[in-house]
């Protein structure tokens, strides 16, 4: 099964790679991780997405814990939450396209944040499923470039991880 | 935060300072462009010995041996590059059994890192997966706290060696040197107590157990809870086993005990371990060298509970029932008021099975065998030393007859790399033993390929005057490899023969020490006794034992822990 990791760790050089190689050195997947310093510039969260049995899962929570510079861990997939990826795609987009695109960008709520003579670059957030759904739905031929940061999350309502 | 001291020191001082403060009496190291700085300062001060290994791996297995048989943090000191590469074996032997130690390593200077300069490694990337953590210092006003962190990190929770890189120029920069009392850390807050209400439960499995098992493990002798457990199996009656790294924790000689359990572990624990109906693990951490195959394991189902500091050893290998995450003394305080009032159930048809299992006396070997036995050098070493010594031991056929003829009374007295399984770790641990245990009884089993892989040390050994007793079972073969290569490999002994073998005898001799050779049954005893006589010297014991001798029992790799090959003599 698909889970989304929820870290707080501390904001210091070396602990993302301690904690991305700790997943490398037992054999975890990572199928995503972003990482940014939170509202507490002494702290970072990490969202990792991984995929594994719950059994797996509950090794990895457990091995992050462990993990010196881990402040909290929570696997947000266990209940209700909220998770957004961005992504910004180019796509070719000449006058005979253009409109098409433009149209197709409305639909998925994505904004075209720069234009140029040949193509126009999107942004668009979402679940990862409904990335994946507007890059489908797209004429493959005119898809020039995709960047994604990969799944963000937070729980929704009173849960709150923080220290 | 208290002050203890104001002042401007140098980060070399600083590193002296905090060594004396966390109350370090040696360090075992060698020197280097990147810590000559931190020399400078051992060499104006006479509170921190430091002892001049013959090669960075010896200072490592040194400083591991020194804190496994004394329960002090173990430190050791090298340089960048080179130094640190020599030392990671060391570190990954002590990071494998959750030794707790302390690694300071040179770096180049800070505005050098990342150039590829002389001496460069990333050390902290070496490193980081053998060490519990590991600091680069970047600021020498970090400096103190870092070792605060890494003394307070090394010894606390499920222990581990943590090391810390310090640049040239930050031994040379200067700030106000204030060694912190205490430390707090957000990120880390091990746990004491155990669930009060998992103890219950657990309690009440014990005291309806009808065929219970206690299996203890490493945890045990790492947490000082010797007495406590020795009080739970005194106070059930229950059987106990212990693993590799759990000897002495609970005392050999003691009818409850039922040896060693796992690969090469006795037919009566293994048998027991799959048959009991309540199973309670103790800092233990069902390695596959234990369970062997764990669905075999699960074949037979019982319930299992399980006591470690460490959340991510429990419901690894094996799921279990009632786990308890906590530090064993604590834990079995808990246990003990509770059984206390309670009375265990009647096992007296279990013990009578336990003893049809020992009937079979699985370690039985030929006792008027013309040719030394190994066996018989380790049952005779036991009876020489009383059963006292400090025994370390290499890696390989001898360290698991060690184990299971050297009967530990005691904890702390056996000394071996388990979970790295590391050659050469013998010699440099003796030497780390016999530091921490000035005047006590220092012995090293080894083989003659395990010692010639950190050999050198003999010169450290003569240094420094340290009178162990090297007991080399000299069966010139890689033995533990030959074992494999006859069972499973249709007896191809590739590359298993040590030809060429030195004469120990000159060797020792050609370090200053003394040495001699043994190789019939009935000179084995008067050596040892003549050897462990001589109080002041080392003595290098070569005994030219059989070379086609096998470790019995032996559960095949894969295979189910009830699947024990047994000697041809049974
Ligand atoms: C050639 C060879 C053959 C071997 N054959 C065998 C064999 O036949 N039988 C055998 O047993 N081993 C054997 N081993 C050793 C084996 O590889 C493992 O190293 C060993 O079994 C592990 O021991 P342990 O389970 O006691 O765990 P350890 O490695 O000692 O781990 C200790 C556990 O205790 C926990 N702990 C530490 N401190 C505390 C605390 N304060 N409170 C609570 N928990 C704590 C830790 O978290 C950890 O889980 C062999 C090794 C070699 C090299
Ligand atoms: C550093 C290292 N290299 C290789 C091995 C694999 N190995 C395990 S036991 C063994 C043979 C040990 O031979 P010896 O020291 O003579 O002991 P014996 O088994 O003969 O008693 C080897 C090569 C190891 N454990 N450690
Ligand atoms: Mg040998």
């Amino acid at each position: 099964m698909r889970h989304i990791i929820s870290i707080l760790v501390e904001n210091e050089a070396g602990a993302l790679s301690r904690i991305s190689n700790m997943f490398s050195a037992r054999g975890y997947n990572i199928e995503s991780l972003t990482v940014a310093p939170t509202e507490d510039a002494s702290m970072s969260r990490m969202t990792v997405v991984s995929v594994g049995s719950d059994e797996i899962i509950e090794k990895i929570t457990k091995q992050l814990n462990k993990l010196v510079e881990v402040v909290k861990v929570v696997d947000l997939s266990e209940a209700e939450h909220i998770e957004r990826e961005l992504m910004l795609i180019k796509v070719r987009a000449g006058v005979k396209e253009r409109e098409d695109v433009k149209r197709m960008a409305d639909i998925f709520r994505g904004r075209v944040i720069d234009v140029s003579d040949s193509t126009y670059t999107i942004e668009l957030t979402g679940d990862g499923a409904k990335l994946d759904a507007f890059i489908q739905a797209l004429d493959q031929s005119t898809i020039l470039e995709t960047v994604r940061t990969g799944a963000s999350g937070i729980g929704r309502g009173n849960r709150i991880l923080r220290v | 935060m208290d002050r203890i001291k104001t002042e401007e020191l140098s980060g070399a001082e600083i590193v002296i300072r905090c060594l004396q403060a966390e109350g370090v009496d040696v360090v075992f190291g060698y020197p280097g462009g990147a810590v000559l700085w931190i020399y400078d300062e051992l060499f104006k001060q006479d509170k921190v010995r430091h002892v001049l290994v013959r090669h960075e791996q010896g200072a490592a297995h040194a400083a591991d041996g020194y804190s496994r048989s004394s329960h002090k943090v173990g430190v050791c000191l090298v340089t960048s590059g080179p130094g640190l590469t020599n030392a990671v074996t060391g570190i990954a032997t002590a990071y494998m059994d959750s030794i707790p130690m302390v690694i300071i390593s040179g770096q180049v200077p800070t505005h050098a890192i990342g150039e590829d300069a002389f001496q460069e490694c990333d050390t902290v990337g070496i490193t980081r997966p053998c060490v519990k953590h590991n600091f680069l210092v970047r600021d020498v006003k970090d400096l103190a706290m870092t070792m605060k962190k890494a003394f307070h990190i090394a010894t606390t929770g499920r222990p581990g060696p943590v090391l810390v890189d310090i640049p040239k120029d930050i031994t040379v920069n200067k700030c106000e040197f204030v060694y912190p009392e205490t430390v707090s850390m957000r990120s880390y807050n091990p746990v004491k107590k155990g669930h009060a209400g998992q103890i219950k439960k657990a309690v009440q499995l014990l005291l309806e157990a009808e065929r219970p098992m206690i299996y203890s493990g490493g945890g045990v002798v790492l947490s000082n809870s010797s007495a406590q457990l020795i009080e739970l199996v005194k106070r059930t009656g229950f059987p106990i086993t212990n693993t590799l790294m759990g000897l002495g924790a609970y005392p050999a000689t003691d009818e409850q005990f039922l040896g060693m359990l796992g690969m090469h572990g006795t037919y009566e624990a293994n048998m027991a371990m799959q048959h009991c109906d309540v199973l309670i693990a103790i800092g233990a951490r069902f390695d596959d060298r234990v369970i062997g195959n764990p669905a075999h394991f699960a074949q037979n189902p019982r319930k299992i509970i399980h006591i470690d500091i460490d959340p991510s050893s429990i419901s690894k290998r094996v799921k279990v029932d009632v786990p308890i995450v906590g530090n064993i003394p604590d834990v079995l305080d808990d246990f003990l008021k509770l059984i206390k009032e309670s009375k265990t159930k009647n096992i007296a048809s279990w013990w009578k099975q336990i003893g049809e299992w020992r009937g079979k006396d699985c370690l039985k070997y030929d006792r008027k065998s013309k040719i030394i036995k190994p066996q018989f050098v380790l049952e005779k070493l036991y009876e020489v030393t009383g059963g006292d010594a400090f025994i370390t031991s290499d890696v390989g056929q001898h360290q698991m007859w060690a184990a299971q003829f050297y009967k530990f009374e005691k904890p702390r007295r056996w000394i071996n790399s388990g979970g790295l399984g590391t050659m050469g770790f013998g010699l440099p641990a003796a030497m780390g033993a016999q530091m921490a245990n000035p005047g006590a009884t220092v012995a090293c089993v080894t083989g003659e390929s395990s010692i010639q892989m950190c050999l050198q040390e003999l010169s450290t050994c003569k240094q420094y005057r340290l009178p162990i007793k090297i007991i080399n079972l000299n069966n010139k073969y890689m033995g533990m490899v030959r074992q494999w290569q006859q069972f499973f490999h249709g007896n191809r002994y590739s590359e298993s023969y040590m030809d060429a073998l030195p004469d120990f005898v000159k060797l020792a001799e050609g370090y200053g020490h003394s040495g001699l050779l043994i190789d019939k049954p009935a000179d084995v005893e008067p050596a040892l006794r003549e050897t462990f006589k001589r109080k002041k010297d080392l003595v290098f014991l070569d005994f030219l034992t059989d070379q086609a001798e096998n470790v019995y029992p032996m559960i095949p790799g894969g295979k189910g822990i009830t699947e024990m090959i047994l000697s041809e003599d049974l």
